[in-house]
């Protein structure tokens, strides 16, 4: 789940207050850079990739890993959003509404899917996004791309591209924004 | 918001603004090669219609089951109904079998809410009498918004038997919450005697107003609650208010048809008009189904409370 949305959800309600810089800004550069080599170095090239970044937080982090990838590889893989609202499995335990209409580009029968979201937590959105990936066909593939994982995973799921390693309490809050990453706590 | 009785229950421009914004997600969701969600898995959705419907039943049949509801059929013609039962008993038997929601449609005004005082079920209204068919403003506010992005603004001209429309009545309210400015184009005699209070203006004259309106809504002419002779004839009416050939030329190139459905062509509408391109009827079906996802996914699943930001639901 973004960051974002936790934030406006009880019981995590409040305003955040940033702690500790984790990341400046140009260190989530150099971390955009090297997760777009990755992604290129482990698909052996772009064939029938497809971005698909999570609303809210995941989708600028997909733009800029396409605005990456095409500076290295010449081209853009696809880049889509997807909101997992409807597949939520707390649905009925606190509100839920999407963000944004989900928008996928391209036919996803037989293609390489790199899920993107700027905070990997507990795996639920995670878990959400690839149920909901199974309407819209059957990809060869899917892989999985964070700026931060914090751990506290719930559940059997782990990232292929990591911006980096964030050890969290779970009441702590991972903020990322363009300008960098910030570790803080919500206050009411 | 528990049960959608009224448009009025949405809480003005905001709630209305939201129900519109959610079914843009399940236009998508539609779109898909597999237009269905777990959001509302486990819910049981019951359909209470007193009156004969195809396509309000049936779009939220699909609405449900899109969203994976479980949904219980109920038709008067083959039930207890029959055999007097009454609608409070018919509607606590219905939620004692443990249903979520009970989808009420009744000759009577007022029947929903009635259901709603007597069950803890949500309950929606889908068409009371001559009072409010709430989804179908709700779709027909979409379908607007769709073409012209927005209502702020806009003539819309409702056309027709206003007096027995619960569909006017729910439009009317709805229209011009969103700031449309909305003519009643009708004979004397099919208009409300309560119409002075409406926020609309009148006219009896329909070729002065056609050249004005960004849309014309054209309400069917029911033949099943005419009994107190208000038209010499059928024939007259469409020589007056119907929508004929001649009369679609008055309306700007861009100017919308729409008709709530189902057309008597050749009466309230002539059939070449109503297959114009600019005619938005087979639209109206196909978003009524999404809109019927959001007001279900609003009630059933999402935990929120309508006209309010994300913002205020945490403070709440």
């Amino acid at each position: 789940m973004a960051e974002r949305e936790r934030r406006i959800t009880p019981p995590y309600g409040g305003v955040f207050v940033a702690r500790t810089r984790v990341m400046s800004h140009d260190d989530l550069n150099r971390a955009v850079w090297r997760m777009a080599h990755e992604i290129i170095e482990h698909n052996h090239g772009l064939e029938r990739v497809v971005l698909v970044g999570l609303q809210t937080g995941g989708v600028p982090l997909a733009h800029r890993l396409g605005a990456a990838l095409e500076q290295i590889e010449g081209e853009s893989p696809p880049v889509g959003s997807l909101d997992v609202a409807f597949y939520r499995d707390d649905i009925g335990l606190r509100p839920v509404l999407p963000e944004a209409v989900t928008d996928l580009p391209a036919d996803l029968d037989g293609a390489t899917i790199v899920l993107v979201d700027d905070v990997l937590f507990t795996g639920r959105t995670i878990r959400a996004a690839l149920d909901a990936l199974t309407a819209y066909g059957r990809p060869r593939s899917v892989q999985l791309a964070v700026m931060v994982d914090r751990g506290h995973r719930e559940l059997p799921i782990r990232p292929d591209y990591v911006g980096k390693n964030l050890p969290t309490r779970r009441d702590e809050v991972v903020d990322v924004t363009d300008d960098g990453v910030d570790l803080g706590e919500m206050v009411k | 918001m528990t049960h959608l009785l009224s448009v009025d229950d949405l809480g003005g421009a905001s709630g209305i603004e939201e129900v519109l914004r959610l079914t843009d997600s399940f236009v998508e969701v539609s779109a898909r090669s597999i237009p269905k969600v777990p959001a509302l898995r486990g819910k049981t959705i019951a359909w209470l219609f007193y009156e004969d419907s195809t396509r309000t039943r049936l779009s939220f049949e699909t609405a449900a089951k899109r969203l994976s509801a479980d949904t219980m059929n109920f038709s008067v013609g083959s039930s207890s109904v029959n055999k007097g039962e009454s609608l409070r008993d018919t509607a606590r038997t219905i939620e004692a079998m443990g249903v979520d929601a009970i989808v009420v449609r009744h000759g009577s005004a007022g029947a929903p809410h009635r259901v709603a005082s007597w069950v803890d079920a949500s309950v929606i209204n889908a068409g009371d009498g001559w009072h409010e068919h709430p989804t179908q403003a709700l779709l027909d506010c979409y379908t607007i918004r769709q073409q012209l992005g927005s209502l702020e603004g806009r003539h819309i001209a409702i056309v027709g038997d206003i007096k027995h429309s619960r569909v006017a009545r729910s439009n009317v309210l709805a229209f011009s919450a969103l700031g449309a400015e909305v003519t009643l184009v009708a004979p004397p005699t099919l208009l409300p005697p309560s119409v002075d209070t409406w926020p609309v203006k009148i006219s009896n004259d329909l070729d002065a107003v056609l050249p004005t309106v960004d849309v014309v809504y054209l309400l069917r002419m029911q033949r099943e609650r005419m009994t107190e002779s208000l038209l010499p004839t059928l024939r007259e009416y469409t020589a007056f208010w119907g929508l004929t050939v001649a009369r679609a030329a008055l309306l700007r190139p861009d100017a919308l048809v729409m008709h709530p459905g189902p057309m008597n062509r050749g009466v309230e509408i002539a059939a070449e008009v109503a297959d114009l391109p600019q005619s938005l009827i087979i639209d109206q079906v196909r978003n009524g189904v999404a809109v019927r996802m959001a007001v279900l996914y609003l009630l059933l699943g999402s935990g929120a409370e309508l006209g309010t930001t994300a913002e205020e639901r945490v403070r709440a």
